[in-house]
């Protein structure tokens, strides 16, 4: 395979075996410069291998790697490491060291000016914190620091292995404010994550894996169209009114549920104007509708075979 | 900066840091400051100074301390940062694998010098204070055998450092590396004299000429050690009683530095190795 220009990342059928196991099938995936991929996948599924392979700090067992043309793990490795950075999954530091230290030692190792650690340490919340020793943080501020590192020296790709796990919610979203900027800023980001509907706006594509193999990869809207899931329809009628809304959608709705007054019904989302002119007809009696399309959660488990997918609520009315 | 330096330096800042070169130094300048107290009281009658005096019992010491700190220093250098969960973010940053093996090792080794250094030469300093009550001052040549006991003792512990640093890099575990350091110093600094004392009883003479077992002696850097402190100047040598072991101890002085060196450069040679083979 030949990487153009604009393919920061290529991989070209690379695959990583230990022994009898396999950590990751051959898998073909390329990032282009400036683009945001999720890899999305449970634990196992071969994210942290991938990019493993990418850092250089493995080869692959079979086919090739290649960063903006060269081979990570092979001589000029060094030379692509500069231009990466890369928040590990499980951070740890040496807790006797300060922030600041830490941090300044890991600019050492890029070269990159000192003068910058503050701003980065600022830039993470911990500009207070850059004197005290990193035993005494939170683990949402060693997360935090473990992003100021990924920082240092403005790379071109970032490596971001589980960037939000374990912290609570403003954390979170503090994370992803980051990852916007940066993306503002034109650097390519691959977050890994298990959390799809969370980091789903936060990325231009995304590459669903499991057990090992690239299962998907594309933007939401294709994957959406590549593996159409029924929307959901819940409805609260009139008391005593189900069957006569079941009748009116019977061509094309299935009934997955039925109570006195409340109804869930699958609608494939071909079908999607006739519910909703069906709906208008059904006014007098229909109290409430909320119209679920699928998650991209609710994608990957039909990939994975997993049962109990997520919903995301798009659409709901009171008429 | 160099990432060598960096590597080195983060280890010494490290060492510093959790009170590791305290400690160290604090042990070897208690045993050093220890033994020129002592060895002032025997060295009247024969003649010998104070200095060379404590220059040999400091060599003897040494041969058990040195290699035992340093093995302490460096056996987690690799395996602990593994460990640790460090080592993956280390490694995805723009440093060859041997640079860090290299880094880590200078670093431990600046850390010994630093406690030798420090914890010999208050020896050296209280020697000078105590000289002016005794017959003897310290004459050139005593100066000459503190200094080389110094820089000898670094070049052990560098070699010891070199040898912890190779089990770091080839075990998966903490706790085998911890293992196999005291394997490390069980051999060479007690088993291996007695086996080779053994060797030269059993056999009575008849295979193990003088030159085998001056070759078997390069073998233990300790037993290097000892040769060149302790028969290689005239007093010390007089004083250890080991002028003249049969026909050994006539080995020249640069081999036995070359061959300290080698005990230094081999297994950092195949810790670097060992280490680019490492998938973490």
């Amino acid at each position: 395979m030949t990487s153009t220009a604009s393919e920061l990342v290529t991989l070209a059928a690379a695959g990583k075996r230990y022994g009898a196991l396999t950590a990751l099938h051959p898998t073909s995936l390329t990032l282009v410069a400036g683009e945001t991929v999720a890899l999305v996948g449970h634990n196992g599924a071969g994210k942290t291998t991938l990019m493993k392979l990418m850092l250089g700090v493995i080869r692959p067992s079979g086919g090739q790697v290649r960063i903006a043309g060269t081979d990570p793990a092979g001589r000029r490795g060094a030379q692509v490491r500069r231009r990466l950075g890369f928040l590990p999954e499980s951070v740890a530091f040496n807790g006797a060291m300060t922030g600041a230290e830490l941090l300044g030692f890991y600019a050492r190792l890029k070269r990159a000016p000192a003068a910058d650690n503050p701003g980065l340490l600022q830039r993470v919340g911990l500009a207070e914190a850059a004197g005290r020793k990193v035993a005494t943080y939170s683990k949402g501020m060693r997360q935090r620091l473990a992003l100021a590192q990924a920082l240092i020296g403005a790379p071109e790709l970032l490596l971001l292995d589980e960037p939000t796990s374990g912290l609570d919610p403003e954390s979170r979203a503090e994370v992803y404010e980051t990852i916007d900027r940066l993306r503002d800023r034109g650097a390519s980001i691959l977050i890994s994550t298990h959390a799809l509907a969370e980091v789903e706006p936060h990325v231009d594509r995304v590459a669903l894996m499991h057990r090992g193999r690239l299962l998907a990869a594309g933007t939401v809207a294709e994957l959406r169209d590549r593996l159409p899931l029924p929307l959901r329809v819940r409805l609260r009628v009139r008391h005593c009114t189900t069957g006569r809304a079941i009748d009116q959608l019977a061509g094309y709705a299935e009934t997955l549920w039925r109570g006195a007054d409340r109804l869930e019904l699958a609608v494939d989302p071909a079908d999607r104007a006739a519910l909703i002119h069906d709906l208008d007809r059904l006014r007098e009696i229909v109290e409430e509708v909320e119209i679920l399309a699928p998650g991209l959660d609710a994608l990957y488990c039909r990939l994975t075979g997993d049962p109990a997918p997520l919903e995301q609520a798009t659409a709901g009315e009171t008429p | 900066m160099n990432a060598l330096l960096t590597i080195a330096g983060q280890e010494v800042r490290a060492g510093i840091r959790n009170r590791w070169a305290l400690a160290t130094t604090l042990i070897l300048a208690a045993l050093a400051l220890s033994l020129v107290l002592l060895g002032s009281t025997p060295g009247g009658t024969t003649g010998a100074s104070p200095a060379a005096v404590v220059v040999v019992s400091l060599a003897s010491l040494s041969i058990f301390l040195v290699p035992l700190l340093a093995l302490l220093l460096s056996f987690d250098a690799v395996v602990g940062e593994a460990e640790r969960g460090t080592l993956l973010l280390l490694l995805a940053y723009p440093l060859a694998r041997w640079q860090i093996v290299l880094g880590k090792f200078l670093g431990h080794t600046a850390i010994l010098a630093l406690a030798t250094v420090v914890g010999y030469g208050s020896a050296a300093v209280l020697l000078v204070a105590t000289a002016g009550q005794g017959a003897t001052g310290p004459s050139a040549a005593d100066w000459q055998a503190f200094a080389g006991l110094i820089g000898t003792s670094i070049l052990l512990g560098a070699a010891f450092a070199a040898l912890g640093g190779l089990a770091s890099v080839m075990v998966r575990e903490r706790a085998t590396a911890a293992g196999l350091a005291v394997a490390l110093w069980l051999v060479f600094v007690l088993v291996y004299d007695a086996a080779l004392l053994g060797l030269l009883v059993v056999d009575e003479g008849r295979l193990v000429s003088g030159a085998l077992f001056d070759a078997l002696l390069l073998l233990n850097p300790t037993d290097v050690y000892r040769l060149i402190n302790l028969t290689g100047s005239g007093a010390a040598a007089l004083l250890s009683g080991m002028s003249a072991p049969g026909e050994a101890g006539a080995l020249p002085l640069p081999l036995l530095y070359g061959a300290l060196a080698a005990w230094i450069l081999l297994p950092l040679g195949l810790a670097a190795v060992f280490f680019a083979r490492r998938e973490p």
